[in-house]
């Protein structure tokens, strides 16, 4: 700033202030603020500070102005005097504050004005100062003054906090000091020292009134206050002796008064240097000086270091100084700093993880020329698992190592060619050796100064020298040399004697070669002895050999003495013992005299009678000494002996071969003509091999050949092979030598010659001396004292390692050794892996690892460590069995019962298992106590009921045995297949797009699809499409729905009116063959004049229901309406399972009801007719279709009419149609009894149904005939791919059966042929006689439960039961009951084929085919109706095959439709046969029993069940009305149970108006409306599922009252025909 | 809920599909969806995370299927954890990210960690045709550990089971598709598939769990504790 400006506005400051009267304090303090900033400012008068400065004074601002409240003008001015920023100013203090300022201000003016005089005077600038950073803390605290109020509010920033802080420490730190410094001899000082001693004085004075008026709590404050101020002034005081020349400023800035407004302000900038001091408050720089280290441990803690201690540390990774200077002196800056440094000083750091050499093995390179590396080159194929398993590991260091094998010679010790003297040498040798070697051991010397030296130390035990040893101690040590004295005084004894008895051998040797070679005469070697005689001083060795006498003898008596002393000691006792046995005894047999006198004799001892103990013999001195002097004679040179010392030499000459006898000739030419080489193998491979050298007449062979080995790795066998070769005959390998391989230490040069033994086991007899080996031979001349010899010797060799030329021995890495040493699998062994070898016992390596002291901080050492805590720890105990998951233990944190016991554990099991019962569980709890125990009582009832028949929820028993049965069936299949569930295909998981095929006729060639691109996107004629299928695996409930579309319907049955109450009943007369035209003539045309015009006959409407969602279509009219509507009906999967399986099933129907509805004029009076319309809507039940989801599931979609199922009777409606209605379209329409709908069904999204397992089921079928079957199947498909063609089926246990093996006739039931009335006798009657018997043996078959396969067996597989066990289990599909119904048809003497073919809605089924005389009829099984060939509501819509009892015809028509095939099986060119004659039928016996045997049903049974079922019946509609009462009209029950019986013994047919009269009759006055309904009986829920469907229970009516009858028909073989009869009822007023 | 503790956990997970690297290919859009164990059960659920796509060139057929939000939120328990996001197009420079910056936001529940939630996520994008086709699968599994995580889906598409389907699919511009993403959550079945590599899908996800302690699964950084840091400044020390 300005210093200029800033004068100004001293002055007008001033000039202002003297108007105010208030402050004196204020003019007091405002002069030292000023004087400060000039203090500040003159010292930095260079113009880049000034300015810069500015920022940084203006920071305190904004908390004055916090604590600021007076006026503006005031502001105006006295802004610029800022106050020192004390954070806790109130505003009480600020008055006086203020007055004090405005004094000092005052005294400030004149000051500065002095100075700014000066200041002119002396217009350099000042030299800089060096600030400490307290100083320019201070110096910011006190703003300037010109562009405060600008700045203000610009610069309020994070700092200010900062520096307000800042603030009050530099204060604190001030406070303490003295006021003044003292002696600065200027007249600036002695000024300022004056204003300085002014100051307090006014401040004081101000104080103490205002003082009184505060309250205490801020006293404090003021006081702080007060001091804050005069202590600043030291500080600048001290400052200003530097630079005072302040009172220029006053005087310049008089002129500009009015400047004080106007703020001219410099564009900031901050220089260079306060951006620096800026800087080093907000960065660090670490130093990268060296940090000491006593900073970074904590105090008077020496640092450690682990190396020298002897442990482990591994290498640092590599980190420049600097790098690491930095680092530490960044961590200790930082609070825990010290946490990141060791023990020594350094930061923590693992060891260097990088490895020392490359991981790649280097590259060979060698000088060689590339054509010459590029040559290929022959390399035995070698075995890899040999090979690899002594290659050097990767990680080691590679190179060529040298194991240099140095074969001096070969000595043999026997050999074939021996003569007798060789042998005998040859023992003589061997002896001498030995003797050599002891003589080198001299054992018995050394025993000798043993039992010397202990003999001497007993004597100094003895001396009584040493009274200070306790007499018990020295005793013991006697004891003990005493006993050592023994101890090695006998292996003296027996050293010396073996060395005498082997002196004794070599000179008996040598006497037997001298006494041969003068036998033989002459010398074969060239051994020679010499004894030579040592002379001694007989005197001194008669003397010590007497003292050794002496002291052995004294010895020994002396340990006899101690035998004798404890001998003496067991006698005493002994003796004690027996004396007072005898005593015993003798006052016995004192006592036994007395008694018995003469019994004296015969008493014998009762116990064995201690033997009297004899006392031991005390030793006998002479006897010892004799002892002693024997053996001494024995073992020892006699005193005065000389000794003797054999020398061997060979300087004996041997006899020249003109000498010897001619055998002995012989030999030696033997000899010569031999010659030995030696083998050298390595790792059992021949390596290299000695030259041949003759064998010398003295059996030795010199090769004197050093093998340079060059080896890759550590040898694991080395191995000398001896060849002998016999002139030029050939080689014998006479024996195997293995060496040893060495010590890494041994290098050659220091290696030792050793001689390695060999021996062999040949047998060579031969012609001359020489005495064979492996044969016996014997010195003597008798022969006796046989001998047998073997060929054996030995090998002198050396083996070491090579050195290198830098002197390095060629040795493979120790690493290496042990994997080379032992076996590959060594290699991950932790023992070996530290180069240890051969510890493979725990406890020796623990003992080993315990001595050698190994560092546990090494890596290395780490496995060894952990083994070796095992191995001491005691827990490695060698169990004695074997477990696969030795670690399964160690997992198991509960015991497997607490584990079972868990209900969560136990539920996650169930469910990962797939129970069903758990599939699809959904949020198993977190806790046990969570889980309700109900949730398992399903599955474990389910579990225990397994075997137990349940009669509960089947009422009749034997339906609950079959429906065991069936279950068990059921459950081993799919467990059977389960897995094959879980076997995806590609086309399970991705979607593509199908390979475009030639052969295909739909997608074509690859060229016809790429024509579709050139296609239109909408083309005019829009093509369907295929809709996409969906897996059902992704699917959740609300996902699949159930789409019914009802188009419209046919022959509705349609009112009567009331009037006509009684029909004639005209149809029991009606014939048969009536029936089976179908004559639309039975309709007499009289009952449509009942209708009158107008009147709307039937109002008809569709509810079609599934799983209990019910929708409905509108109303429409008339008997024929017509609706197209579509119905939605959302799908539920049984447990939320949505997949393949589950949704296969899924047993539930669908059922599609035809209701009238009925409208009722409530209203009682007619006078209200005109102002309402009250109607009671009615709706009955007219028929219904039932299709189940299955079928719908694998069809995807049904399309079709169908008949509708109307009850035999409809009470109020009537099936006649108006013919002058309808009577043009009805000559049109084919002629068929019943109503129809037209229906179309489909589950949205499209499901893949599951692809039945493909599996090759076993067969005992001919392997011709499957072949053939194969064969024809191919053909077939070849051919009409749609077109179903069956030739072998899977029975019940899984096997795979020819399909005409189920073609048989079969008895029907007797009983039911019974029934029909006897044969008449005219043919046409005839005729009718056997259609009705048909009829009849359908209706029977029909009457036997229907169950699917893909229900009981879900998605696997067809099945085929026999016809026995259809009717055992009576639950079966299709296939079933055809097959029982053409066995019928055959047996009663029909023409019958089972006809596969595709029927609606079923899909693919089967029916049954009967020729009658000129006609064909199609038998629906399941139903039991029959159509004729060309009825077009057959339901059956193509054919695909005929199967008879002995042939498969495959239809090779052009169409597939009944309607427009010929049946004539014997035309090859329609039906192609499966047997022909290339293939003639082989008679195949047929799977079905002979004749199948009916029981009779239990009529009481029959009965009993019959009455529950409408008890039940009964409790269903009354709870399906919860909130209506229900009333039963037992009357009309009665009536409608006598009813029954009727019907079923009419099949439900024709007899509806005798029973609508009847019934009339009952109850004349009662609105009635009801049906029968008529079923299989297999289980009550189907039952109660169709009379729910019926809508009956759905009447609201209130009077309405109920009647519900059930009648059982039984037939044999527990087929049970179902009656239910409901009706509802209403009085009519 | 009981005094006795709670009897399900939470896992809230919220982030987003951040961004993809697909070399080769421009103009992706992509799906996500969870795929969770029987035990789980989404709990609130993000009303805004289906955005509508404009359909374009391809918009009858492919994967255009917007989701009925309506409908889903009838059916109640399936729920709304998938997603469509917007189309996205490469960045100019050197990076060519596709960056979608796509929210996640939903909460699980939960009463056993097996089946912990995964993301499945399926890319498409139109090929040289403007046919739209897939352009990667690939999932991951939600942290386990509260707190922010970033993840880098590496994504692949099945390949065509032969050469000629190659092309024609090519050609056709229906390439191989998974019958359903979900496919790539899981194990069973991906033997009988092929797939090749395509690029990564980076996603950032952050992880708030309640109770897993409570219900002894630990789960790495304590749960329970606040979010560690500074604590805000309290204002001036006197």
């Amino acid at each position: 700033m300005n210093p200029k400006e800033e004068k100004v506005k001293i002055i007008t400051e001033e000039f202002i202030e003297n108007d105010e009267d208030a402050g004196v304090g204020r003019q007091k303090k405002t002069p030292k603020v000023a004087r400060q900033k000039r203090k500040k400012r003159l010292p930095t008068t260079g113009p880049e500070e000034m300015v810069s400065e500015n920022p940084h004074f203006n920071q305190q601002e904004p908390v004055q102005e916090d604590s600021d409240t007076r006026p503006l003008s005031m502001t105006s001015r006295r802004g610029p005097r800022s106050l020192p920023p004390i954070p806790s100013a109130s505003r009480t203090g600020f008055a006086e504050f203020s007055m004090r300022e405005r004094m000092r201000e005052k005294l400030q003016a004149a000051r500065s004005k002095a100075e700014s005089t000066l200041l002119q005077e002396i217009p350099t600038p000042r030299p800089r100062r060096l600030q400490s950073p307290s100083e320019k803390e201070l110096e910011t605290e006190f703003g300037t003054e010109a562009d405060e109020e600008v700045q203000r509010t610009q610069k309020e920033d994070d700092s200010q906090s900062y520096s307000r802080v800042k603030f009050c420490d530099s204060v604190r730190k001030i406070k303490p000091k003295p006021p003044v410094p003292p002696g600065f001899p200027s007249a600036e000082e002695a000024y300022n020292f004056f204003t300085f001693n002014f100051d307090p004085e006014p401040e004081e004075s101000e104080e103490k009134p205002k003082a009184k008026n505060r309250d205490g709590t801020n006293q404090e404050e003021e006081e702080g206050e007060e001091e804050e101020p005069p202590v600043q002034e030291h500080k600048m005081d001290e400052e200003e002796l530097l630079s005072a020349k302040d009172d220029e400023d006053f005087l310049l800035g008089l002129d500009h008064a009015a400047e004080d407004f106007v703020v001219v302000r410099p564009a900031d900038y901050e220089s260079v240097h306060v951006r620096l001091q800026m800087e080093k408050e907000l960065l660090f720089v670490p130093s990268r000086l060296t940090v000491p280290t006593y900073k970074k441990l904590p105090e008077n803690v020496q640092p450690r270091f682990l190396e020298d201690e002897g442990l482990y540390a591994g290498a640092r990774p590599e980190v420049p100084r600097a790098c690491q200077n930095i680092m530490e002196n960044r961590l200790l800056t930082q609070e825990p700093g010290r946490k990141w440094f060791g023990d020594d000083g350094k930061i923590l750091a693992l060891p260097n993880p990088t490895k020392g050499f490359p991981s790649r093995p280097p590259v060979l390179t060698q000088e060689q020329d590339i054509k010459a590396e590029l040559e290929t080159l022959y390399k035995k194929a070698v075995k890899y698992v040999h090979r690899s398993q002594h290659m050097i590991g990767s990680g080691d260091p590679s190179g060529n190592f040298q194991l240099d094998i140095d074969i001096s010679g070969l000595i043999f010790t026997h050999h074939p060619c021996f003569s007798r003297e060789h042998v005998l040498a040859a023992k003589l040798a061997q002896l001498y050796d030995q003797h050599l070697a002891r003589q080198q051991r001299n054992k018995a010397k050394f025993l000798t100064d043993k039992l010397q030296a202990l003999r001497n130390a007993v004597q100094t035990e003895l001396n009584p020298a040493k009274p200070h040893k306790s007499l018990d101690t020295t005793q013991k040590a006697i004891n003990e040399y005493k006993s050592e004295i023994r101890q090695t005084r006998k292996l003296r004894d027996a050293e010396q004697e073996k060395d005498r008895t082997l002196l004794k051998t070599i000179i008996k040797v040598w006497k037997e070669m001298k006494s041969l070679r003068e036998f033989q005469r002459f010398t074969n070697t060239p051994l020679k002895l010499v004894l030579r005689k040592e002379k001694v001083d007989q005197k001194t060795d008669e003397e010590a050999y007497e003292a050794e006498i002496q002291a052995e003898i004294s010895e020994l008596l002396e340990e006899l003495m101690e035998e004798y002393e404890r001998k003496m000691e067991g006698y005493r006792a002994a003796y004690q013992q027996w004396k007072a046995w005898k005593k015993a005894q003798r006052a016995k047999k004192k006592k036994k005299k007395q008694e018995h006198p003469d019994e004296e004799m015969e008493e014998p001892y009762p116990g064995e009678e201690p033997v009297k103990p004899v006392p031991p013999e005390p030793t006998d001195r002479a006897l010892v000494e004799q002892q002693v002097r024997e053996r001494a004679a024995r073992s020892r040179r006699r005193p005065g002996e000389p000794t003797l010392v054999p020398e061997l030499s060979l300087a004996g000459s041997v006899t020249p071969n003109e000498q010897c006898p001619r055998a002995e000739v012989l030999r030696r030419e033997d000899v010569k003509r031999r010659s030995i080489y030696l083998k050298v193998i390595f790792n059992d491979k021949e390596v290299s091999r000695t030259d041949s050298r003759p064998l010398g007449a003295d059996f030795r062979v010199h090769f004197g050949q050093i093998f340079n080995l060059q080896i890759f790795n550590w040898p694991e066998s080395l191995m000398l092979q001896v060849y002998e070769t016999i002139g030029h005959s050939g080689t014998t390998l006479l024996a195997e030598v293995f060496l040893p391989i060495p010590e890494t230490t041994i290098v050659t040069g220091r290696a030792p010659i050793e001689e390695v033994e060999f021996s062999s086991n040949q047998h060579v007899t031969l012609d001359h001396e020489g005495v064979g080996s492996g044969v016996p031979f014997s010195f003597e001349a008798d022969g006796s004292n046989q001998l047998i010899l073997m060929t054996s010797g030995k090998v002198s060799n050396g083996v070491a390692w090579a050195i290198g030329e830098n002197g390095i021995p060629l040795i493979p890495p120790l690493s290496q050794q042990n994997i080379g040493f032992r076996s590959a699998l060594k290699r991950a062994d932790a023992i070996s892996s530290i180069g240890t070898s051969g510890l493979t016992d725990l406890k020796k390596l623990a003992k080993w690892a315990a001595e050698s002291k190994l560092d546990p901080n090494d890596p290395n050492n780490a496995p060894l460590m952990q083994l070796i805590s095992v191995a001491t720890s005691g827990e490695s105990y060698v169990p004695d069995f074997f477990r696969l998951e030795q670690l399964q233990q160690e997992f198991n944190f509960v015991s497997d019962e607490e584990l079972n016991r868990s209900k969560r554990f136990r539920l996650l099991c169930l469910r990962s298992q797939e129970v069903p019962e758990f599939r699809n569980y959904k949020q198993i709890p977190a806790y046990d106590r969570e889980i309700m125990e109900k949730v398992f009582q399903d599955y474990e009832k389910r579990l225990r009921d397994r075997n137990v028949i349940e009669t509960k929820d089947h009422i009749d028993t034997h339906r609950a045995i079959v429906a065991k049965y069936l279950q068990q069936v059921r459950e081993s299949v799919i467990n059977r297949f389960l897995i094959a569930k879980h076997h995806f295909l590609l086309s399970d998981l991705i979607v593509e797009e199908e390979v475009p095929n030639i052969s295909s006729e739909g997608s074509g060639i690859l060229g016809l699809s790429l024509f579709k691109l050139a296609e239109q996107k909408r083309p005019l004629r829009p093509r369907r499409k295929g809709r996409k299928k969906v897996t059902a695996q992704n699917l959740s409930d609300g996902d699949i729905k159930v789409l019914v579309n009802i188009i419209r319907a046919y022959d509705i049955p349609v009112r009567k009116p009331t009037a006509s109450k009684f029909q004639q009943p005209s149809r029991s007369s009606r014939t048969f063959s009536e029936k089976r035209a179908a004559s639309p003539t039975a309709h007499s045309p009289t009952h449509s004049a009942d209708y009158p015009l107008g009147q709307v006959l039937v109002r008809p409407f569709v509810e079609v229901s599934f799983q209990r969602t019910i929708c409905h279509t509108t109303t429409a009219e008339g008997p024929n309406p017509s609706w197209n509507e579509e119905l939605e009906l959302p799908f539920r999967a049984p447990n939320g399972d949505y997949s393949t399986t589950s949704l296969q099933s899924v047993r539930d129907d669908v059922f599609i009801n035809i209701f009238d509805e009925v409208l009722n004029d409530v209203l009682e009076d007619d006078h209200e007719r005109g102002r309402g319309i009250h109607t009671h809507i009615e709706r009955h039940w007219l028929g219904s279709v039932k299709i189940p989801f299955s079928t719908i599931y694998f069809q995807a979609k049904i399309d079709g009419t169908f008949k509708i199922d109307i009850p035999p009777v409809l009470l109020g409606y009537s099936k006649e149609r108006n013919l002058m209605i309808e009577r043009s379209f009805d000559s049109v329409r084919s002629l068929s009894e019943g109503s129809y709908i037209t229906l179309f069904i489909t589950i949205e999204p499209q499901l893949v149904p599951g692809e039945s397992v493909r599996e090759k089921f076993d067969s005992q079928e001919d392997e011709k005939l499957l072949q053939a079957t194969e064969k024809f199947q191919t053909e077939c498909a070849l051919k009409f791919p749609h077109r179903q063609c069956l030739t072998t089926v899977t029975d019940i246990s899984g096997k795979t059966v020819f399909v005409t093996r189920y073609l048989k006739p079969l008895n029907p039931p007797r009983e039911l042929l019974d029934a029909c009335p006897s044969s008449p006798q005219a043919t046409a009657e005839l005729l009718d006689y056997f259609l009705f018997k048909q009829e009849l043996v359908a209706r029977y078959v029909s009457l036997i439960p229907f169950l699917p396969d893909t229900v009981s067996f879900a998605g696997i597989c067809d099945m085929w039961s026999t016809s026995d066990q259809f009717l055992d289990l009576l639950a079966g599909d299709e296939e079933e009951h055809a097959v029982l119904l053409c066995n019928y048809f055959l047996s009663l003497g029909k023409k019958a084929w089972l006809m596969m073919g595709s029927a609606i809605p079923e899909g693919p089924t089967a029916y049954v085919l009967t020729r009658e005389q000129s006609h064909y009829l199609i038998w629906n099984p399941c139903t039991g109706h029959f159509y004729g060939q060309f009825d077009t509501f057959c339901p059956l819509k193509s054919v695909g095959c005929l199967i008879g009892p002995d042939n498969i015809w495959f239809n090779i028509q052009r169409y597939d439709s009944p309607l427009r095939i010929n049946f004539d099986v014997t035309k090859p060119k329609l039906w192609k046969s499966f047997f022909s004659r290339s293939l003639p039928y082989p008679g195949l016996s047929s799977v079905q029993p002979e004749e199948l045997i009916y029981q009779r049903t239990d009529k009481a049974a029959a009965a009993e069940l019959q009455d529950r079922i409408e008890k039940i019946l009964k409790e269903k509609i009354m709870d399906w009305r919860p909130r209506h009462l229900t009333r039963w009209n037992r009357y009309c029950t009665s009536a409608l149970r006598h009813f029954l019986p009727v019907l079923e013994r009419s099949q439900g047919e024709d007899i509806e108006d005798d029973h609508r009269a009847e019934l009339l009759k009952q109850l004349g006055d009662y609105r009635f409306s009801g049906f029968p309904l008529h079923m299989p009986y297999s289980e009550l829920k189907p039952l109660t599922e169709a009379v729910y469907s019926t809508g009956v229970h759905n009447i609201d009516v209130p009077n309405v009252e109920f009647a519900l009858a059930v009648y059982i028909h039984p037939y044999p073989k527990n087929v049970l025909s179902v009656w239910i009869y409901v009706a509802s009822l209403i009085r009519n007023r | 809920m009981a005094a006795a503790g709670p009897s399900v956990f939470l896992l809230m997970v919220n982030g987003q599909v951040e961004s993809a690297q697909f070399p080769e290919y421009d103009d992706l859009y992509c799906k996500y969806c969870f795929v969770y164990g029987q035990d789980w059960a989404p709990t609130a659920l993000p009303l805004a995370s289906v955005s509508r796509v404009d359909g374009g060139a391809g918009a009858e057929e492919g994967p255009w299927t917007v989701t009925r939000t309506e409908e889903r939120r009838q059916h109640g328990d399936k729920g709304l954890e998938e997603g469509i996001s917007q189309i996205t197009s490469k960045s100019q420079d050197v990076r060519r990210a596709l960056v979608w910056n796509f929210p996640i936001d939903v909460t699980f529940k939960s009463t056993n960690p097996y089946g912990w939630p995964q993301i499945v996520l399926s890319v498409y994008g139109p090929d040289v045709f403007g046919n739209d086709v897939v352009r990667g699968y690939g999932a991951v599994h939600v942290p386990f550990s509260p707190g922010r995580h970033k993840r880098t889906v590496p994504m692949f598409v099945p390949e065509s089971t032969s050469k000629l389907q190659k092309f024609t699919s090519w050609f056709m511009g229906r390439r191989p598709e998974y019958t359903d993403p979900k496919v790539v959550a899981q194990g069973e079945g991906r033997e009988v598939t092929r797939v090749r590599s395509q690029g990564f899908v980076t996603l950032l996800f952050n992880v708030v769990t309640k109770d897993m302690r409570k219900l002894g699964y630990d789960t790495g950084p304590p749960d329970t504790q606040g979010a560690s840091g500074p604590s805000p400044p309290q204002g001036l020390p006197p």
